[in-house]
């Protein structure tokens, strides 16, 4: 099971990988992170016109076709490079909702502003106790006329500072974790009684608290039925996230191979230490599993699998372990520079860290692949 | 769990246990002492120690030490640590004091020892440089004599708050042509003299705690130098000895365990899978922790009996730091999405953080605990050092 690009998808990949190359080195990046938005909107114009932001969404919807193969190749460069800007939020989460639940009116409106750059979106899915349960919803939503009006809080809405609109989950019916209840609805970021509390995530992006007062937004998607079109968002999140992972593990892999070689201590160079070798020997194959199960993922993600939910959960903790292990040994091995700010690997350390925690972490994800396994 | 202790003992234990609850300021309640203290409010307790007479266990009753017994400092140790009080100026009290009262001369000892105990003078270590971490014999800074004056050049790092710091011990190589460990000399550095550079290192929590120290024709007095030129590696051992003896940090892990807890009941519900699984998890590392700290007893009441404990030291920096580790990951999980966010810093500048207040220094405190591992002689150089001379491999 090797994944053979067509000369599309190479081309891709060769674009993205050019384009990251000359324009976001770690350097550039640092500068990103520091600035006043800490994100850059050159950047979101450039990966606009080289058709990234249109690439996985469907024709149908108005986008390239590419599918999950295209994030996967995307977003793996973009982990290796420790992108900030909000491809996830925006195009796989936001898109891909609108896309598979969105009525064609809304795939017309919201589309071409995802695909050109002009609008950022955030999913604001997350509360006070939910945890990492789309269910666990208390954000209240009350039809009024053809709309709705929202009223609750929202929490760590990755990319909410830099969005232009909202995708929030809100209970139309029910109480406490019912699962069906929960619909899902467009917001303008910018509307009234929204009131936002940006703060910094460990890895460097934007994120914010959401207080919603008689909010106006349209649903998206059936009402009552949030929780489902959530859920297989999630598992194409999932696929972003783990081909991200991998390409930071591959760069931390040949960042401590690289200074194994070169670091000398005790007369000769670190990386002639049995202990290390076998250590590094570890971080290989942990690479080489995480990027099969990974490839795997994104394969089914394309196909419909029976069982997709599940494989996805699978991933999500395999990979994220895969990566805590990498992260953890790459700081250990660069010693006292893997702590520093100024190298690149703890900031991998901290991106693994971020994306291991964004919609369940690997123990929350290992136990959902064995409780839908005994429901199967 | 707690020493059999005499009746004596358990009265000194009561003593202590009173004095800290009394005394402790409530200023240095913070939420990370690490990195949120100035200096001047470190220092508060470190003289309201000096003051009791109880600044420096460890030192010999002549020099300024209180006289205990093994048995006495371990409990004194413990209580502190279990408190949660900020630890005195190790740099200063439990590391240079002893290299200058075991071998320095008369000059040095009332010169230096004095300032040392009431904290006048603050302490920072000139061990590591880019290319000695783990080999700390290689180090390459250069002190010339020239007349009554050594002429130090080199790069230190990973230096401890020497932003704050007045005076620095440094490892220097007088003698270029010997074996590595023959050519070192153990100076004392007033970060005043000229040529002293001080330069932030900024960590991956956003703090700042260590930095660079350059050192460029900084002239030093040759009364600075500590015991035999050339002998330098010698003391240096010795004190990387004392560095490790109280790495187990049992109070501190104890105390962390419980705030986990706390977390924990209030975060997860408990008819969440999750939530057997985090109690779990703690129990497992609660089970780390008595294990360890029975051996922490075990050996102390083998030196109260005169036994040498050998590198026990090593086994203590080894499983303290992986159990601390275990304790900082699990409170990062805990609190669950709010994870994501990391209080103001230099770097993240965040003014505003997330969630409730048990969890606002627990993405700092994961990232920061990465560094256990590493520094005092990595647990590598650690296990190595079992090896060799526990195991005899």
């Amino acid at each position: 099971m090797d994944i053979q690009f067509t000369e599309e998808q190479e081309l891709l990949r060769s674009s993205v990988q050019r384009l990251l190359r000359d324009q976001y080195d770690f350097e550039a990046r640092r500068k990103i992170v520091a600035s006043e938005e800490g994100f850059s909107r050159t950047q979101w114009g450039a990966f606009a016109e080289l058709g990234l932001l249109a690439a996985p969404l469907s024709e149908g919807a108005g986008g390239l076709g590419g599918g999950p193969l295209s994030t996967m190749i995307i977003m793996h460069e973009f982990g290796r490079h420790l992108v900030v800007e909000p491809f996830v939020e925006t195009v796989v989460l936001a898109g891909g909702l609108i896309e598979h639940v969105g009525t064609t009116e809304q795939q017309q409106a919201f589309v071409p502003g995802i695909i050109d750059g002009s609008r950022i979106w955030a999913l604001a899915w997350a509360e006070k106790s939910s945890r990492f349960d789309f269910a666990n919803v208390t954000t209240r939503a009350r039809r009024d006329g053809s709309d709705y009006v929202l009223t609750g809080a929202k929490t760590m809405v990755i990319a909410a500072p830099w969005a232009d609109n909202l995708i929030v989950s809100a209970r139309t019916s029910g109480d406490g974790r019912d699962r069906s209840g929960v619909s899902l609805f467009v917001v303008d970021r910018r509307a009234t009684g929204l009131d936002l509390q940006s703060f910094k995530t460990i890895d460097g992006r934007r994120a914010a608290e959401i207080g919603l007062r008689e909010v106006r937004g349209q649903l998206l998607g059936r009402e009552g039925e949030g929780v489902a079109a959530l859920e297989a968002c999630r598992d194409r999140a999932i696929g972003a996230l783990c081909a991200e992972t991998v390409g930071a593990i591959g760069e931390l892999n040949s960042a401590t191979l690289d200074y194994s070689k070169t670091r000398k201590q005790f007369g000769t160079t670190i990386g002639s230490f049995q202990v290390l070798q076998h250590r590094m020997v570890d971080m290989f194959i942990a690479h080489q599993e995480a990027l099969s199960l990974m490839q795997h993922l994104s394969l089914s993600l394309g196909t419909g699998d029976a069982g997709l939910s599940r494989l996805a959960s699978g991933a999500k903790s395999k990979v994220g372990y895969a990566g805590k292990f990498v992260a953890d040994q790459a700081v250990q091995l660069h010693g006292g520079m893997g702590m520093t700010d100024e190298l690149n690997v703890g900031h991998y350390f901290k991106r693994i860290s971020s994306v291991n925690i964004q919609f369940g972490d690997p123990a929350f994800h290992v136990l959902r692949y064995a409780q839908l396994d005994a429901a199967a | 769990m707690e020493l059999k202790l005499s009746r004596e003992d358990a009265a000194f234990r009561d003593e202590v246990r009173t004095f800290i609850a009394e005394n402790y300021p409530p200023e240095m309640h913070v939420p990370n002492p690490e990195t949120d203290l100035t200096k001047e409010q470190s220092l508060l307790w470190h003289r309201i120690l000096y003051k009791k007479g109880w600044i420096a266990p460890l030192w010999p009753k002549e020099y300024g030490g209180p006289g205990w017994s093994v048995t006495q400092r371990f409990i004194f140790e413990q209580e502190t640590s279990r408190a949660g009080t900020l630890p005195p100026l190790a740099f200063s009290v439990t590391m240079v004091g002893p290299v200058i009262y075991t071998f320095g001369n008369e000059a040095q000892k009332q010169k230096f020892l004095p300032q040392i105990l009431s904290g006048e003078d603050w302490w920072c270590q000139g061990y590591s440089e880019p290319g000695s971490g783990s080999d700390l014999a290689t180090v390459r800074t250069k002190a010339v004599r020239n007349g009554d004056h050594y002429i130090v050049n080199g790069h230190k790092t990973w230096t401890t708050l020497a932003q704050h710091a007045d005076w620095i011990f440094c490892l220097v190589r007088t003698d270029p042509s010997a074996k590595p460990q023959s050519g070192i000399s153990f100076l004392l550095i007033d970060m005043k003299s000229p040529g002293v550079t001080v330069r932030p290192i900024i960590t991956i929590d956003g703090s700042h705690e260590v930095n660079d120290v350059f050192l460029e024709n900084v002239r030093v007095p040759v009364e600075n130098l500590v015991g035999e030129e050339n002998k330098g590696w010698t003391y240096a051992k010795f004190l990387l000895g004392n560095e490790r003896t109280s790495m187990a940090g049992i109070g501190r892990s104890t105390r962390y365990i419980s705030k986990l807890k706390q977390i924990v009941k209030s975060e997860i519900p408990a008819d969440d899978p999750a939530h057997l699984e985090f109690l779990r998890d703690i129990a497992r590392i609660e089970l780390d922790v008595l294990a360890l700290e029975a051996t922490e007893l075990r050996v102390v009441a083998q030196m109260a009996r005169g036994i040498d404990p050998g590198p026990a030291a090593s086994l203590f920096k080894i499983r303290g730091t992986e159990i601390f580790q275990d304790i900082t990951e699990l409170t990062h999980r805990a609190i669950g999405n709010y994870g994501l966010a990391i209080r103001e810093h230099p770097v993240s500048a965040n003014r505003f953080m997330p969630g409730p207040e048990y969890g606002h220094t627990a993405s700092e405190k994961y990232l920061n605990a990465r560094k256990l591992s590493i520094y005092g002689g990595s647990n590598e150089i650690q296990r190595n050092i079992i090896a060799k001379a526990v195991l005899g491999l």
